[in-house]
């Protein structure tokens, strides 16, 4: 059944001049640094109170809607790991029929978007209809402890693609997911990272623009846990991950690819890889090659981005 | 199969006859979850799948009836494979047996579209809001044609008014699907349980009601008798075997052998069996279905009310197989004689 969504003690007041702190309360269940609330909170500022957020089941949805408490002050639902995308279509498509307007926004994983929510995901983009879709992407189930997804970098070590003496972590690049999504000819899709909401901020405006759904927001979010790295670090490694190229602020709106955030002098990836315990290893004599393949990898990335561009 | 059914509805929407937003899903998983999300927002809504379709969307039934959805479906009852088979039977129904569904299995065509109006009733009443599974033995009643009484609209929408159920409000948000750990989980499961009880109720009533607007009814809506007045034996079964063996017992002109007919499955109408097994010698289930290393599932059921009765399981009609008049014939020896265990058919 459907639990009101209330405010409950102190704890849960809003900040002063914190809208969004309304639309998602304190007091959720995260981990100390979580990107997820920093997210949320910068979507919900920019959606408002007419909203209906379709939650996979996540880090998100463990953390803010174990029953009989909800973080949720918009309405809110989970349904399961791979179809968020589906259920928020039956959302937008009933809210339709009842003549009611509203932004209705699936917030899932990567697991639940790039793995296992790729098909329902897939379906509700040619089908057209009417979701902001919004991948919050900590590069791995961070849930249930650190397991591999199809997002995990190349060689970081996870519990499931550990750092061994023969397979040095993660085998594969990361699954060209914006890509994937673009070539459905959805009106747009961008990337993001927490590191920068102001960019997030304007992102989540135009996606939420009417004319530009189904529209799909790739956000990195970089996960103190399993990323191992100081929980104070959050936005400070979201934004070194943009520095160091690692991970590119982009759109594409109607086809046409636009960077958001150029980044003139590249810091080397090394910077990026060494701030994190996941690629400790690395930095072992063995390993080194491995950081210039990584380097290789995101300099030949940026000029397919660049050229991509211009196009 | 299923597919007549969304073909039918998407010509009905395409030509305006029928007001209703209808979706072109990638599986039968999404279309389960777009059922989900549209009745959680507060429209009603319907769907149809069979076999391997019901099979993907299992994860769905069971939570769609956790979030006490009252969504209504059809299922085509049809084989699951390996081997592949497209025929009837009812392994695919009956997997989703514990999944928290409503489950009437119907008859004939006219019992079918009358039960499906019927269903978003029961689905909706207040103290039951559970979704309902109409079911129908694939090809015999989805491939056979038979004229069907379409009701008027009016009468369907003095017996079935406007959708007043939960619904989302903006000014008043809700969380929905939410997780519960080993203090809360128990609790919706009783909640849920006790809802199927109420669910007993719901159907009776709906199906009295019915009669009143419609003229028909279906036994007491739970369970069908038939020449159960002077019999010593009866045969329990569901669906359009019913119709078979209706039609034998009445040709043949046989007067010892009863027919009980388990429309409502979940939940189960313990007391009605009970009363009507009541005095019986010897009791025989006929069902399509069967659990490996167990049995018939239906007749674990039957035993389960019964210690002194024998009560034998007929297993047939596996992946379309027909089951003939001759079969019921031998069905019917078999009971008289008291013979037991699994009997195939």
């Amino acid at each position: 059944m459907g639990l009101k969504n209330e405010k409950k003690g102190a704890a849960s007041e809003p900040a002063k001049g914190c809208e969004a702190c309304a639309l998602f309360f304190q007091g959720s269940t995260n981990c100390s640094g979580c990107p997820e609330t920093i997210a949320v909170r910068a979507i919900l500022g920019v959606a408002g109170k007419n909203t209906v957020v379709v939650n996979a089941t996540s880090c998100l949805e463990i953390v803010s809607s174990q029953f009989p408490n909800t973080s949720w002050g918009v309405n809110y639902i989970h349904g399961a790991f791979e179809n968020a995308a589906a259920i928020a279509a039956g959302v937008s498509l009933a809210l339709e029929k009842q003549g009611r307007t509203g932004n209705v926004i699936a917030i899932a994983g990567d697991g639940g978007t790039l793995d296992i929510g790729l098909q329902a995901l897939s379906g509700m983009l040619e089908r057209g209809e009417k979701v902001c879709y919004i991948c919050l992407d900590n590069e791995a189930y961070m849930n249930t402890g650190v397991q591999r997804s199809s997002a995990t970098p190349f060689r970081a070590s996870t519990t499931t693609s550990p750092a061994g003496r023969i397979i040095p972590g993660n085998v594969t690049w990361k699954k060209p997911i914006v890509e994937i999504v673009a070539a459905h000819h959805v009106p747009y899709v961008a990337t993001a990272s927490v590191g920068y909401i102001d960019d997030l901020r304007a992102k989540v405006a135009k996606a939420l623009k009417k004319e530009n759904q189904p529209s799909f927001i790739h956000v990195l979010n970089p996960c103190p846990l399993g990323w191992r790295f100081d929980a104070w670090r959050t936005v400070e490694i979201g934004r070194l991950a943009v520095e160091t190229g690692m991970w590119m602020l982009y759109e594409i709106e109607n086809g046409k690819m636009r960077v958001t955030r150029d980044v003139v002098e590249r810091k080397p990836v090394e910077e990026y890889l060494k701030a994190q315990g996941r690629f400790s290893h690395l930095f072992k004599p063995e390993n080194k090659h491995i950081i210039k393949q990584i380097q290789e990898h995101v300099d030949s990335e940026w000029e397919r981005l660049k050229k991509r561009c211009k196009e | 199969m299923d597919t007549h059914i969304i073909e039918r509805l998407s010509e009905m929407i395409a030509d305006g006859e029928m007001k209703a937003k209808y979706v072109n899903v990638e599986s039968e998983h999404s279309a389960m979850s777009v059922c989900l999300g549209a009745q959680a927002t507060g429209v009603r809504t319907f769907t149809s799948s069979s076999s391997q379709g019901l099979a993907l969307m299992y994860e769905m039934l069971y939570i769609v009836s956790g979030m006490r959805l009252p969504v209504v479906m059809v299922t085509v009852n049809r084989s699951l494979s390996a081997p592949l088979n497209i025929w009837n039977d009812w392994s695919d129904s009956f997997g989703a047996r514990d999944s928290g569904w409503i489950q009437l299995y119907c008859e004939s065509a006219q019992e079918a579209f009358d039960t499906v109006i019927q269903a978003y009733k029961i689905a909706e009443n207040e103290k039951v809001s559970l979704p309902v599974m109409v079911c129908i033995d694939g090809f015999f009643l989805s491939h056979v044609y038979e004229p069907v009484d379409i009701a008027e609209k009016a009468k369907v929408m003095k017996f079935l008014p406007k959708y007043a159920g939960r619904a989302i409000d903006f000014k008043e948000p809700i969380s929905q699907g939410m997780w519960a750990g080993p203090d809360h989980y128990q609790e919706f499961k009783i909640e849920q349980h006790e809802a199927m009880r109420w669910a007993r109720e719901a159907i009776r009533e709906t199906n009295a009601e019915f009669k009143e607007i419609f003229g028909r009814s279906y036994g007491n809506g739970l369970i069908e008798t038939y020449n159960m007045e002077n019999a010593k034996y009866a045969l329990v079964t569901m669906g359009s075997l019913a119709g078979t063996a209706k039609h034998v017992i009445r040709e043949k002109k046989i007067e010892d052998m009863g027919l009980i007919r388990v429309k409502s499955f979940r939940p189960f109408p313990m007391t009605e069996i009970k009363k009507a097994i009541k005095g019986i010698h010897s009791i025989g289930v006929l069902e399509k279905d069967i659990s490996p290393g167990m049995g018939g599932a239906l007749c674990y059921e039957i035993r389960g009310l019964t210690r002194k009765t024998n009560v034998s399981t007929f297993i047939g009609g596996l992946g379309g197989r027909d089951v003939k008049i001759d079969d019921f014939l031998k069905i019917f020896r078999d009971i008289r004689q008291e013979r037991r265990g699994l009997i195939w058919v």
